[in-house]
């Protein structure tokens, strides 16, 4: 069966799952749900110590089984010890048919792949992966099926039940021990734990784990006490290093200036740049140096900034910092620099669910004039994958994406027109993740493309005279005409992962890749 | 023999490393006015063969979208030059660029064996055209019989690394060193008609030092500047932006010229005041300027 | 043209292959080596194919390690090796064997 973005979602899965296809962006809008909630036991006794000695005493005290879901956190990003920690001891008891429901898996974790490999693990939801992980599942090692969410959209599955949690492991880098976490100060010192609160709310067992134990109370708690049935103290966490980086040094490529001057001109001469707009956007190259060009135009014209919103990195917590944008709202710190800003009152914290959950009363990213986004390819109906290397190896995530390219009033893809000979404007994506709906303009290289249905950015641009206007067929026959036309990738029948929409429908199916 | 293409824009000229094939396979995505690709100084001695079938094939098959194409060879005291030029010249090159010229003879032996490949490779005689750097001080001091050498010879470019180590001095950031060959040189190419370039700014992390530079160098009369990192092509090309004023003047006496010459008339004024047709070459200049950077949207 | 001997061209680098051409007895073998195999293989060796015909080689073992080079930079480096490989030396027939 075809779904709205023309993708064919195989019978079988349609069936096995009970999703239906994707509908289009508005079709579950207004529509009544009921939300789900967890089994937990209750702490009466105040004698009670929530303290254990290892993950091993955790895991059993909270009935660890076969067949079970542990979920996780990625705040602590290319650093991470958390995962790779809980799930050694899993494998180490023997326990099998394991479904993980992270946040998000990347290259810290490819010791996962023996375990998918021996059936411990056998399905996986995450917003994506990388490295090790996606290799396996694209080659079909997966037993069951890879689902990919968006950051919204994991919230929303687990919220409404559809994706059930046995027990939550929280890396915290301060705890105390009766479980007040906090995303700040430690040795592995994230900022905020944003995506986490969701597996707070609603797993029936909640495991914090954490290398800095700190005097009750932890507070302001960014997870409470009520929620966290057991703490366990480890020698470490996480790599900080690899956590909250120091801020990228600003790009010296002349091509990523390139985009990002047409996409800060893309931004100032759209009718939603005044006083008081909102704003999010990426921590690739072009995305940082776009922040600092929007900057000094902000300034020459004194438009302030109303929010900022997203994952943070040093450029936009600068505007903050500079009195240049009133407010912050935080689900992610990218750098130091972000992490330190926190200090400032007007620097939020938000849970993933007020960021971008679709079936709530209403996220943030609805109320966003700008999204400035990256992508892997985007094809003629402005489809984009950020999932699936052109190769077709599942190689990223769908991180916030689908959900601030569909909430945001005008969503911005930046992308170099080629990635070596790969043309990134093509034809048809690998495999859609953000219906071309969402999508209302792409900068490239070569020139800007304005999504025909988006008539007024279009007229806007034209009339500014601003940038290279191109149509989206024209950029991906340059593309064709330097590098060629790439042959289709051949895949198996075998469908191992599903790239769910944000509202639970199915986007596109991922299928086993074949050997050359 | 009159090559259109002879008195082009050239504010900015991109060194390009043949033998490496990111660099030149779209360079002109950060919109030079010319490249050089270079067979040259940048091309390690056992990889000249291979330089050669890059530049023959992306001569060939890549569209540079009207970005000039000059190739500089090697140095005629090598046994490379006359290959290089029958590769570029078959590829289908814009321009051959002379390294360490000194004499005007130099130029005609060039440009005889350039005639000769255009023959050889079926391409209309005078196709190829020449530009000469001066590395030398003895090349500095002919600079005028150089540029009345030939034709084909478009400019003449100053090369201030190799002319320094002739000078006996270090090149200072300052531009000291280079005063007297600057302006020297830009009064030989305006007395020949062609037109003069300057050396390259090769420490990217000075970018002021680099503005600084490309200002001066455009206030004393040159016609632009080589370039070694895409990062300098806009600085350059703000600077080489006509003021609005400039432009406004150009237009006039562009439209004020040709409708008095249509009616006959000789003598001609803006804004009530006389102008005389020598203002007429510097107005096309300014307009051609100003279209090149984007500032003129109006009807010449 | 007759393969003499083992030789290289190309780097590693991006946009750029490595090719090595080696003598061998009887036909062309040819191994190639890409991270775009599966968009771009069948056109990577179309491209080795034909240039190595206009070459004239008909016997050589030819390994190509590609990443990501444009078939310009395929032809180049190819032809490189070859003319490498077979001692050639003096004028190159621009636009007849090399095209």
């Amino acid at each position: 069966m075809k779904n709205a973005v023309g993708r064919e979602i195989p019978e079988e899965i349609i069936e096995i799952t009970g999703k239906e296809p994707f509908q289009g962006n508005y079709y579950r809008d207004d529509k009544p749900i009921t939300l789900h909630g967890p089994t937990i036991r209750p702490v009466i006794n105040n004698q009670k110590s929530k303290l254990v000695g290892s993950i091993r005493e955790a895991l059993e005290k909270c009935d660890a089984h076969d067949g079970m879901t542990v979920s996780f956190h990625h705040h602590f990003r290319d650093g991470d010890l958390i995962v790779n920690m809980v799930m050694k001891e899993i494998h180490d008891m023997g326990l099998k048919d394991i479904r993980i429901c992270a946040t998000s898996l990347g290259k810290a974790h490819s010791a996962l792949v023996p375990m998918i490999e021996d059936g411990t693990i056998t399905n996986i939801e995450s917003s994506g992966v990388r490295g090790g992980i996606g290799e396996a599942i694209s080659k079909g090692k997966l037993k069951g099926l890879a689902i990919m969410r968006s950051h919204g959209g994991r919230v929303r599955s687990i919220a409404t039940g559809e994706s059930h949690i046995d027990i939550a492991f929280i890396g915290a880098p301060t705890a105390d021990d009766y479980g007040n976490l906090r995303g700040i100060g430690g040795k592995a010192d994230c900022g905020v734990l944003s995506y986490a609160i969701v597996d707070g709310n609603h797993a029936d067992h909640c495991v914090a784990i954490t290398d800095c134990l700190v005097p009750y109370p932890n507070f302001p708690a960014h997870i409470s006490q009520t929620k966290v049935d057991y703490v366990c103290v480890v020698d470490e966490i996480g790599i900080p290093s690899k956590i909250a980086t120091g801020a990228a040094k600003p790009t010296t490529d002349q091509r990523k200036l390139l985009m990002a001057q047409y996409c800060t001109d893309v931004v100032v001469n759209t009718p939603w740049f005044k006083d008081g707009f909102s704003y999010q956007t990426g921590v690739g190259g072009a995305s940082i140096a776009s922040t600092q060009y929007l900057a000094d135009i902000m300034r020459e014209r004194n438009i302030r900034m109303g929010f900022g919103v997203g994952g943070l990195t040093k450029a936009m917590c600068k505007l903050l910092d500079d009195g240049m944008a009133d407010v912050m709202l935080d689900v992610q710190d990218f750098d130091l620099d972000a992490v330190k800003s926190l200090k400032n009152v007007n620097h939020h914290r938000i849970p993933a669910a007020v960021y971008a959950n679709p079936l709530n009363k209403g996220a943030v990213v609805n109320k966003l004039d700008y999204v400035v986004l990256a992508s892997l390819e985007v094809d003629v109906h402005f489809n984009c994958n950020v999932v699936v290397g052109s190769d077709g190896m599942i190689t990223g995530a769908q991180g916030g994406h689908p959900d601030t390219a569909q909430g945001a009033k005008c969503a911005i893809v930046i992308c170099p027109l080629l990635q070596g000979r790969i043309p990134a404007i093509c034809s048809e994506v690998t495999t859609v993740t953000t219906p071309g709906e969402s999508i209302d303009v792409v900068v490239t290289d070569y020139g800007v493309a304005v999504n025909p249905a988006r008539q007024d950015i279009l007229q806007a641009l034209k009339e500014a005279e601003c940038v290279p206007l191109k149509t989206i067929e024209e950029l991906r026959d340059i593309a064709y005409s330097i590098v060629g036309e790439p042959d289709k990738v051949e895949f198996e029948d075998r469908v191992v992962g599903i790239i769910e929409a944000r509202d639970g429908t199915i986007m596109d199916v991922v299928r086993q890749i074949k050997e050359v | 023999m009159s090559n259109p293409n002879k008195y082009r824009l050239r504010r900015t000229m991109m060194f390009l490393n043949c033998q490496k094939p990111s660099l030149i396979k779209d360079p002109y995505v950060y919109k030079p006015d010319s490249i050089m690709l270079d067979l040259e100084d940048a091309v390690a001695e056992r990889e000249k063969d291979a330089a050669r079938y890059s530049l023959y094939h992306a001569l060939q098959e890549i569209d540079y979208r009207g970005v000039e194409r000059v190739v500089r060879i090697n140095g005629l005291d090598t046994n490379l030059w006359r290959e290089d030029i029958r590769c570029a010249v078959a590829g289908g090159c814009d321009s051959i660029r002379i390294p360490k010229t000194e004499t005007a003879d130099d130029v005609r032996t060039v440009e005889y064996a350039i005639a000769e490949a255009e023959r050889e490779f079926s391409r209309p005689e005078g196709s190829v055209l020449i530009m000469a750097a001066l590395e030398s001080a003895r090349g500095v001091i002919n600079a005028m019989s150089i540029c009345d050498s030939s034709e084909r010879l478009f400019g003449i470019a100053l090369s201030g690394g190799d002319y320094s180590k002739d000078l006996q001095v270090p090149i200072s950031g300052t531009g000291v060193e280079f005063m007297g060959a600057r302006q020297h040189m830009v009064i030989a190419a305006r007395a020949a008609k062609v037109q003069c370039f300057d050396t390259v700014w090769t420490n990217l992390d000075d970018m002021e030092g680099f503005r600084r530079e490309t200002e001066i160098i455009h206030s004393m009369g040159f016609d632009g500047k080589s370039i070694v990192n895409p990062r300098q092509i806009p600085v350059v090309h703000e600077i080489y932006t006509p003021s609005e004023k400039s432009v406004i003047f150009a237009e006039k006496v562009i439209k004020e010229i040709d409708t008095k010459k249509a009616q006959g008339i000789g003598v001609f004024t803006v804004d009530g005041k006389m102008i005389d047709i020598a203002f007429y070459d510097g107005a096309k200049r300014t307009i051609a300027l100003a279209k090149a950077s984007g500032v003129y949207k109006g009807d010449l | 043209m007759e393969i003499k001997k083992i030789a290289v061209a190309g780097t590693l680098e991006s946009s750029d292959c490595m090719v090595t051409v080696e003598p061998a007895k009887k036909g062309i073998e040819l191994e190639l080596e890409s991270a775009v195999i599966r968009q771009y293989g069948r056109q990577i060796r179309k491209v080795a194919l034909a240039t190595l015909k206009r070459l004239g080689v008909r016997n050589a073992r030819v390994s190509i390690v590609d990443k990501g080079a444009l078939d310009c930079t395929i032809k180049a480096r190819v032809e490189c090796a070859v003319m490498r490989a077979a001692e050639h030396e003096g004028r190159i027939n621009w636009g007849g064997m090399i095209k």
